[in-house]
Order: structure tokens, then C-alpha cells, then sequence
């Protein structure tokens, strides 16, 4: 089950690559609670289930890299660099929140940490991605931007002429397919000509893989390779990470459409047990050791959830800010 | 001073632009190569080279999405639209996410990109390319909209478009590409949201832009061997419309008609009538009367189309009725 240990990943790596995902978890519970609780309202998508990909992703980054999501992206917003404290805030719709209120769930923007969204229009943050990686070139830098999108998302035209552009100049964007099978309440498999989302590259002459996204070493490691190439010579690629979502689409999906047999078949090979297992069996943590660190986390998420009821909330006058720039 | 074509006036103000801040580029189709559909880019890739005047494949959606992203990375892109017939495969980027990315980002991330393309009907084009997006483009909150008459009013207001932090949608016309007109050797900007009198008068205030501009003074001319004096006010922007202007010129003149290429339903011009009933209303000696194109796809046979668009015929016989004089 669990993958052979990589040699070259030293303890304090394993460490801190477990202990944000089980960060990511449990933060991302508290939003359920705090949602089923009335304490805030609209959309929510839970990234429960995929922590690895954004924890294998991010620590292949560097400050300078861009990262653009769609809406299933509190803890890619996170893992930039957005304090988690601001991100519950914004979801409460408090004045302390990332954006000030004004964006929610969707809408978490970093301009010193270089996430650009949070974006709702599925496909949308394709092309805006493209143009960011347009600019990187244009300023003859190597960082590149990372982004995210879902399975439902490469159906979208827009996907489709951002890949064309990437690929026709040269354009230094790493497009990741978090694929967890289901478009909101649609398997894939009933609405896309290919079972491989990954080949969709082909059409663009464009390199692409596929990755397994419940192992965070695994994806590291992969995104890695990818990354240190497009920094050496900038083109796009097309990685599709397999993976999945515990939850429904959003909180208020049920998710009908899923045997529990499935859920229950990924949640075996859940990233976090599968870590936990290396660094037991690599004698880096104890049980003991990962039970106080989880008592932690979860007194850790206590607290920015008191902090996030205690933030005032926006004048109204707010409404009226940053509309246009001067 | 040179009498220069409206085309030319928009390429200075581009290369003007271009040579002042690198960080500046313009992309859409056949801008570089060709030296543009309606030439209003030629020599731009000659002067500035590929990696500022790109020649785009036909994504409007993209590249739209793209310019946003480059701005959002900080470069100040000019996206070309061939016609906004075709922009209209953009609105997804233009609306959702460029007018409300800095809003959405609490001031993080503004949008310093010019959305530019000739609009409305050109010349027996049909249905599908001749459509006026004013109304549409108007009703959104985080851009700006600009839609000059005459060269002057194209470069300066250009040159600020470029300027501005903010997106702006700057509408021009197949059908005035090669009007010619009067532009100073010096620098000039003229300011967005600041509209111009382009002919004085005292009887009744006619408002138009872009080329019904033109319509409006041949009206003028034959209104005024009618004997009615008509004053003719160009907003010049029309997202924020100059309304401190409009309200002096109707408060003047005691009534007005607008003349508005786009459909009359929620148009521009119905935006400009409820502020003046609202704010002139006792100002007013009659209803405000729109002229307007008829609500209709528009025909391709050359009468028909005449028929559809405001002309001078129904811009004189709507005077007459808020001046109540026989015909």
C-alpha cells in the first residue's frame, strides 16, 4: 500500500509534507463544521481527499512561482502562503478576511504570495494562466505559473485555445488536471471522448503524464522533473493527477451519484495514512507522536475559527471599494 | 496640425504609447503581419518587433484570457477584437474576470488592458457583423467604455485608454477608419468621461457618438435651413457618461434626442433619457426622444439596412416632435 520510502527525502521533509496535509484535513473539516453550523453561507468545495496533490505541488514551487485555481482551492490558497486565519475569515465574510469580504470561497487572491484566484468561471482561469506565463517570457524570468483545474474543466473551450496558445509560443505553464473523476454530480467517462485527460496534449504537440495523486512523495517528486525542465527551456505541460474528492461537489451535495464502495476504495489509500505508515515505518514519528500532532493541528484550527467569529465583519461602505482603480 | 485618417490617429496613439513604456503590447489577429484587418496597426510590428505586436490565432475567449493574466502579471496589453461581432466570444474574460478581478481581489490585482475593435454596422455586412455592444458593455460595473467620432477624439482618448489602470473597452468603426480630421504634432490626451459640444446650439440637444455622430451634424445642417438650431453633444465616453455636461446642454436647450446605433431596448440612449428625466425633468418642455436602430437582425440588402439604422430623415422628424412643429 504504501509507496518504498524515497532515500532522498530527509525526516524534516516527510514531516512537514504530513503535517500540512493533515493541516489541509482538518481545516477543511472545521469549514464543513463551521458551514453545517449556519456560520456562513453560498458555495463551498472541500478539497478533502486531494491534499497530496497540493502539498506535492507546492513544495516543488518557489515563492516566485504564480499558482491560479479554480473554485475547490482553500487549501491551494493556503499552501501559497495565505494565512489560514484570513481564508476562514473570508469564507465568515469578515473585513479580516484574504479579500476584505468582497470575494468568499472562490475568490482568494494573494498579490504577495503570487495566487491569483479563486476563480468560478470553470475553464476560465485557463487562458489568464497562459497570459501569465505570456508575461514571465516577455520579462525573460524562469519561474512559471502552475494551474489547477478540474476534469470537468478540460471540456471547456477556453481550455482548449489557452493550451493552443501555451503551446504554439512556448509558454512556461504547467496545467494540472486534478482529476477526482466527477464534473460537480457527472463521471467524466460519460462526457469526454478520451478516458485519458492527459492526451488531450496530443492535439497541441504538447508533453503531458499522468500522476498518481494519493501519494504526495509521488507527485513531488514528478512535479519536480517537470518544473526544473520548463525552467531550463519555458513550454507548457499537461500533467493530469489521478485522485479524488471524499466529499460531494460542494457542501450541499449529497453526492448520490457514488457507490459508497468507491469512496470507501480511495479512502484506503488515503495520503495521509499512506505517509503516516513511512514515517512510522522509517521510525521518524511514533502512533503516539502523530495522535499529539493531529490534537494540535485540530486545537490549531480551533483557534482560527475563534478567531475568525471574533473578526468584525465590513462597513457597508465597503461595498463601494476598488471597483476601478485610480 | 495634420489632417490625418481615423486609422492613422489610433496607430500614433498606439506607437506613441508603445515607445513610451515596454511594458505595453497589442495582440489580436493579423495585427502584426498584415498590418492589421483594417490596417490600423501597419508598421507597429515594423517599429516594435514580434515579441510586442503579436499576431493571434482566432481565440477570442483566450486571448482575451490572456491579456488579463499578462496584466495581471503586470504588462498593459491592447487586445485587438478584428470586430466585436467576434469580441463577443471574449465577454466571458472581459466580464467576468477583468471588470471584476480588482474587486473580487480587494485591490490586489487591477486590470491595466485596453479592449479595442471597430463596432456596430459597417456596410451591407449582415446579421452576424454588424451588431452595436454598447448597451451590453456599458452595464457592467468595473471598465470603462469609449467610443470616439473623429480622429482627435480617437488619438487622445486612445493614448488615455492605454494609460488607465483599469480595463477599457474602446469602441471605433469600420465606417470611420478612414475619416479624416485634424491632429496636433504635439502630445495630447483628452480626458475619459469628459464629452465635447461639437456643435453649439439653443433649440434642442441631440447626443450622439461614434458615427451616428456624423448623422447628427448632417441633421444639424438640415435642421438648421429649416431654420431650428440644434446642439450636438458627443459624449465621447459612455462609461461614465459626461452627465454633468448633458444636464448644462438640456437645461439650455429644453429638450433632446438621442441618436443611438444600438437597438433601442435598454440602450445606451435609454440609460442617458432616465438620467436627464430624472435630474432635467422640470427642465424638459418635452419628452426625451430616442432615435435608434430598429428591432431587428440586421438585413443585408442595402435599403433595408438604411431603413433599419437612424438617419438624418428620422433624427429631423424626431426635432420636430419634441419642438411640436408640423411637418
Amino acid at each position: 500500500m504504501a509507496s518504498e520510502p524515497k532515500s532522498k527525502y530527509e525526516p524534516a521533509f516527510l514531516i512537514s509534507a504530513y503535517q500540512d496535509m493533515l493541516f489541509y484535513r482538518r481545516f477543511e473539516e472545521r469549514v464543513n463544521q463551521a458551514y453545517q453550523k449556519g456560520k456562513f453561507a453560498g458555495f463551498c468545495h472541500l478539497h478533502i481527499g486531494q491534499e497530496a496533490v497540493c502539498v506535492g505541488v507546492q513544495k516543488a514551487l518557489r515563492p516566485t512561482d504564480y499558482v491560479i485555481s479554480g473554485y475547490r482551492s482553500h487549501t491551494q490558497a493556503i499552501a501559497k502562503g495565505i494565512d489560514p486565519k484570513a481564508v476562514l475569515a473570508e469564507l465568515f465574510g469578515k473585513k479580516a478576511g484574504a479579500v476584505g469580504g468582497k470575494g468568499g470561497s472562490m475568490h482568494m487572491f494573494s498579490k504577495e504570495h503570487r495566487f491569483l484566484g479563486g476563480h468560478g468561471i470553470v475553464g476560465g482561469q485557463c487562458p489568464i494562466a497562459a497570459g501569465v506565463a505570456f508575461a514571465i517570457k516577455y520579462d525573460e524570468k524562469d519561474d512559471i505559473i502552475v494551474c489547477y483545474l478540474g476534469d470537468g474543466a478540460t471540456n471547456q473551450g477556453q481550455f482548449f485555445e489557452a493550451m493552443n496558445m501555451a503551446a504554439t509560443w512556448n509558454l512556461p505553464v504547467l496545467y494540472i488536471i486534478e482529476n477526482n473523476q466527477y464534473g460537480m454530480g457527472t463521471d467524466y467517462h460519460r462526457v469526454t471522448s478520451v478516458d485519458r485527460l492527459s492526451k488531450r496534449a496530443l492535439a497541441f504537440d504538447m508533453d503531458h503524464s499522468e500522476v498518481d495523486g494519493m501519494e504526495v512523495l509521488k507527485v513531488h517528486e514528478h512535479v519536480s522533473g517537470i518544473v526544473a525542465k520548463m525552467r531550463k527551456k519555458p513550454r507548457p505541460y499537461l500533467l493530469e493527477v489521478l485522485t479524488y474528492r471524499y466529499r460531494g461537489h460542494s457542501v450541499s451535495d449529497p453526492a448520490a451519484y457514488r457507490t459508497k464502495e468507491e469512496v470507501a476504495k480511495f479512502q484506503q489509500r488515503d495520503p495521509i495514512l499512506q505517509l503516516a505508515e513511512v514515517l512510522k515505518k522509517q521510525k521518524i514519528a511514533t502512533e503516539d507522536e502523530l495522535k499529539a500532532w493531529d490534537k494540535a493541528v485540530k486545537e490549531r484550527t480551533a483557534a482560527i475559527e475563534d478567531f475568525a467569529d471574533a473578526a468584525p465583519k465590513p462597513e457597508v461602505s465597503d461595498l463601494w471599494l476598488h471597483v476601478l482603480a485610480d | 496640425m495634420a489632417l490625418i485618417q481615423f486609422r492613422e490617429a489610433l496607430g500614433q496613439a498606439m506607437a506613441e504609447e508603445m515607445a513610451r513604456d515596454d511594458r505595453i503590447f497589442l495582440l489580436g489577429e493579423e495585427v502584426a503581419q498584415y498590418n492589421g484587418a483594417y490596417k490600423v496597426s501597419k508598421g507597429l510590428l515594423d517599429r516594435f518587433g514580434a515579441k510586442r505586436v503579436i499576431d493571434s490565432p482566432i481565440s477570442e475567449a483566450g486571448f482575451a484570457g490572456l491579456g488579463v493574466g499578462a496584466a495581471m502579471a503586470g504588462l498593459r496589453p491592447i487586445i485587438e477584437m478584428m470586430t466585436w461581432n467576434f469580441g463577443l466570444q471574449g465577454f466571458d474574460q472581459i466580464i467576468n474576470h477583468a471588470a471584476k478581478m480588482l474587486y473580487m481581489s480587494n485591490g490586489q490585482f487591477n486590470i491595466p488592458i485596453v479592449f479595442r475593435g471597430p463596432n456596430g454596422a459597417a456596410h451591407m455586412l449582415g446579421s452576424q457583423h454588424s451588431q452595436n455592444f454598447d448597451a451590453m458593455l456599458t452595464n457592467v460595473p468595473g471598465m470603462k467604455v469609449i467610443s470616439p467620432a473623429t480622429p482627435y477624439d480617437a488619438k487622445g482618448l486612445l493614448k488615455s485608454a492605454i494609460r488607465d489602470n483599469n480595463p477599457v473597452i474602446f469602441l471605433e468603426s469600420e465606417m470611420m477608419y478612414a475619416l479624416k480630421g485634424e491632429v496636433p504634432d504635439e502630445e495630447y490626451l483628452i480626458p475619459i468621461g469628459v464629452g465635447d459640444i461639437k456643435r453649439p446650439g439653443n433649440d434642442v440637444t441631440l447626443i450622439a457618438w461614434n458615427k451616428m455622430l456624423h448623422v447628427a451634424v448632417d441633421a444639424a445642417k438640415e435642421l438648421e435651413a429649416q431654420g431650428i438650431d440644434a446642439e450636438v453633444l458627443d459624449p465621447r465616453t459612455l462609461q461614465p457618461l459626461d452627465e454633468a455636461l448633458i444636464f448644462a446642454s438640456v437645461r439650455k436647450t429644453h429638450r433632446l434626442v438621442i441618436i443611438d446605433e444600438g437597438w433601442d431596448f435598454a440602450a445606451t440612449s435609454a440609460q442617458i433619457a432616465d438620467r436627464v428625466q430624472r435630474e432635467c425633468f422640470d427642465d424638459l418642455d418635452a419628452p426625451v426622444v430616442r432615435v435608434n436602430s430598429l428591432f431587428v437582425p440586421m438585413p443585408y440588402a442595402e435599403e433595408l439596412e438604411a431603413a433599419v439604422l437612424p438617419s438624418v430623415g428620422r433624427i429631423v422628424q424626431a426635432v420636430k416632435d419634441v419642438l411640436y412643429v408640423g411637418n
